[in-house]
């Protein structure tokens, strides 16, 4: 156990530093609060300037134009990403999921064709895996291609589409054979978005916004080459993309959990509690600390991960307990600010009284969210009680 | 960075686990626990001829120099297997006291022989008022003895001295010294045996002052987090290993997601313990800044996570979870003497906050109400 930077990590951080504090955009802070639709040309120019440093895609081979960066290095990039609160890329599916996804399954010609647009933001890559019918339950999707000579013709619905309003590809889980048990009937497709039948409609979510749209397909043709990996081996090809969505990532959580805190820990210094500044209430520092503890906690599970990550060479279902630990966490957060703004924490951005532009109201709706996407806790649980403990399956 | 374990930490955790579950199995620590010391004079010999005795003490004094990490190894395996006796009163905690207040004359003459296995001892802290904070302590010695009473003082029935901690310094009294009495109290934990200790005009050796005892009381505190984390994976892996074979309704009742999910929740808190005390351990070992914090986290968090461990597990065993010859009551029972030794969750929430919350600003703020800095150390 060595918990200090290697050689190798320093000088990969120095590196990312001196390149940060010469490129990173110094107007974000104009930008962060419009609409995505408005900033999303400034997010595909930071995301190209980052291509230029080799640093979009830094997990990548560097064939691919990555750095063949090890895990750790990797969560460094993050939180690197995260200290200096830098934009987000504007291509971040395509970078972190779908990319990946192609180099591992791809062919020659896919690999030529689609990786160079992804680096360069030029295309806008979105994922159609869940679908209404078929949220935990992913193998049980009904979206269906039958093949019409080198086409397969494509009807259904997917929905919870990140990116879909902006998307110019999406990879897409279909169902070619219905005829066999349920996971084994699927294949990838890459497919344009601009296909004649594709229909993407926002989907309004409880917080007021649009992030995720519903795609509606009707009798859209995709060229057959366009299938990723093998046909009727979806199943492996999807869940190699579910993988990513557990990697590095994670990595910049604590800091951007920190910076809450941070946050939450001056506004109980000048709210006022039984006369005395909240920061001073034994409850609220009872809560506050219990907070601030398990951010801590969560940093250290994560780096436990990513060492036994590295050691094994591959994720484990262990990780599941990140997914758990964060969103449940995040959720009792967003509480503990509830409690302290009291009748402040309602307010919407916009009302001249919100704190901090509204931003409570916001984080205490859009943590909601934290529990179901990207897997449910209750996923969660099973994969841990089935694929860690070896208790039954339970479905 | 590696956060893993190196290889020989884990051939460390290995053989103590084995060592262990050879040397005292679930039979052995019943057959001890009802006895009024709970220690066994073969089993504290094989455990010293191991070198446990002396495994974070430098080599000249007789020990093994190994550091902090690989205490938080040997506790957590000492934990799973409920280690009954006086390993955590003499090595870990009189032993890291000794270390980090007595002179190089004082470590010869009292770390040394814990050491070699030749001396047992334990640390009297607690007075009437429960306050682990040094400050609160009331008594202190004139002339040359002490007059007063220590309470929860763990293993003091077989220690052959005993440090006590007054207000006016740190003091040895050698445990068949005249006026001393020693009476058990009788509480939960039936392996790790709890002492009055009535002291009346007892002649006590001046070692050191209180100044230096907070290192020493941060590794006993993380220590016992470490055990915490190997009790609750031992009850862990017994729930489990239940939930597959017990059967209602024709299916193992780990097939319900009821019951499936209280375990995934027991490894998530045992994983997320055991993450807090390992790093506590390198924070200790680093003298890292953020040590005293790390330490408050990994206790905080293991004195929850262990009750919590273990209401899941006797829930999930059902009616044969409330009986006697479960093992899973006993881990609970350690769990509660170790969740109030050296401040419970409660406690290290409010030393978490006085560390983390008040600086900057509202330090000077506080410390006008009088708030402490650091309610454990002053």
């Amino acid at each position: 156990m060595d918990l200090n930077l290697t050689e190798e990590e320093l000088s990969f951080r120095d590196e990312l530093r001196t390149w940060l504090a010469a490129n990173l955009p110094k107007d974000w802070n104009e930008w962060r609060e419009k609409p995505i639709e408005e900033s999303f040309p400034y997010l595909r120019a930071w995301q190209r300037k980052l291509q230029e440093g080799c640093w979009a895609a830094v997990s990548w081979p560097k064939e691919f134009g990555g750095r063949s960066a090890t895990l750790m290095q990797q969560a460094i990039f993050w939180e690197e990403m995260a200290r200096v609160e830098a934009p987000p890329m504007a291509n971040s599916l395509g970078l972190g999921l779908i990319g990946p996804t192609i180099i591992a399954y791809g062919t020659e010609a896919q690999k030529l064709r689609f990786i160079p647009k992804i680096l360069s933001a030029e295309e806008i890559w979105c994922q159609g895996f869940s679908e209404p019918n078929a949220g935990s339950d992913l193998a049980g999707l009904q979206m269906e291609a039958v093949l019409d000579g080198n086409h397969y013709i494509v009807n259904g619905q997917k929905v919870w589409t990140s990116y879909g309003w902006v998307g110019n590809w999406c990879e897409l889980v279909v169902r070619t054979d219905s005829s066999v048990a349920k996971h084994k009937g699927l294949t990838v497709l890459l497919v344009d978005m601009k296909s004649p039948g594709v229909e993407v409609r926002p989907l309004r979510q409880m917080t007021g916004e649009s992030e995720f749209n519903e795609l509606f397909f009707r009798d859209v043709r995709v060229p057959a080459e366009n299938v990723l990996g093998k046909v009727n081996d979806g199943w492996n090809v999807a869940v190699s993309t579910l993988m990513y969505e557990r990697g590095s990532y994670g990595a910049r959580l604590h800091l951007i959990f920190k910076r809450y805190i941070t946050r939450l820990i001056e506004l109980a210094r000048i709210t006022p509690r039984n006369g005395r500044p909240a920061a001073e209430d034994p409850l609220i520092r009872q809560k506050l600390a219990q907070c601030s503890a398990e951010i801590e906690i969560m940093r250290f599970n994560q780096m436990r991960a990513f060492s036994r990550i590295t050691a094994a060479g591959v994720p484990g279902p262990e990780g599941s307990i990140q997914k758990i630990f964060w969103s449940e966490l995040n959720q009792r957060f967003q509480q503990i600010a509830q409690e302290l703004l009291g009748p402040y924490g309602q307010l919407l951005a916009g009302d001249p009284h919100a704190i901090d532009k509204g931003m409570w109201s916001y984080g205490y709706l859009r943590t909601r969210g934290n529990t179901i996407e990207a897997g449910t806790s209750e996923v969660q649980r099973n994969i841990i009680g089935h694929f860690v403990l070896g208790l039954p399956r339970s479905y | 960075m590696q956060f893993g374990l190196s290889e020989s930490q884990e051939f460390l955790k290995d053989s103590a686990r084995k060592f262990f579950a050879g040397e005292c199995p679930s039979a052995e620590t019943r057959r001890l626990m009802e006895t009024d010391t709970a220690y066994d004079a073969a089993l504290w010999s094989k455990l010293t001829d191991q070198g446990y005795s002396g495994i974070i003490f430098p080599e000249e004094l007789g020990g093994v120099g190994l550091g902090n990490v690989e205490l938080m190894l040997l506790m957590e395996e000492a934990g799973r297997a409920l280690l009954p006796g006086p390993f955590f009163s003499t090595v870990v905690l009189a032993g890291s006291v000794l270390e980090a207040v007595a002179s190089a004359a004082n470590k010869n003459k009292y770390l040394a022989p814990i050491c070699r296995g030749e001396a047992r001892a334990t640390v009297a802290i607690l007075e009437a008022n429960t306050s682990w904070n040094p400050r609160d302590i009331h008594l202190s010695v004139t002339n040359g003895t002490l007059t007063g009473e220590k309470l929860f003082v763990t293993d003091a029935g077989v220690a052959d001295f005993i440090i006590v901690i007054a207000r006016n310094g740190v003091f040895v009294v050698d445990s068949k010294t005249r006026g001393l009495k020693i009476s058990p109290m009788s509480s939960m934990d039936l392996t790790r045996k709890l002492y009055t200790v009535e002291l009346a005009d007892t002649p006590a050796e001046e070692i050191g002052t209180t100044a230096n005892l907070a290192r020493a009381f941060d590794i006993a505190t993380a220590a016992l987090a470490a055990e915490l984390v190997g009790g609750m994976q031992r009850t862990l892996d017994i729930t489990v290993e239940y939930a597959k074979t017990r059967k209602q309704f024709g299916k193992p009742i780990g097939m319900f997601q009821a019951v499936q999910h209280q375990c995934a929740d027991m490894y998530l808190e045992t994983e997320s313990a055991r993450s807090a005390v390992y790093y506590a351990g390198w924070a200790l070992e680093e003298n890292s800044p953020d040590a005293a914090t790390a330490v408050s986290i990994a206790k905080m968090y293991a004195s929850d996570a262990g009750r919590t461990v273990g209401n899941r597990g006797i829930q999930i065993h059902g009616g044969m979870g409330f009986t006697w010859e479960n093992d899973v009551h006993l881990y609970y029972r350690r769990a509660k003497g170790s969740e109030t030794t050296f401040g419970d969750a409660t406690f290290h929430r409010e030393r978490i906050a006085s560390l983390v919350i008040d600086s900057g600003s509202v330090t000077a703020k506080s410390a006008q109400i009088g708030r402490p800095k650091d309610p454990f150390h002053e």
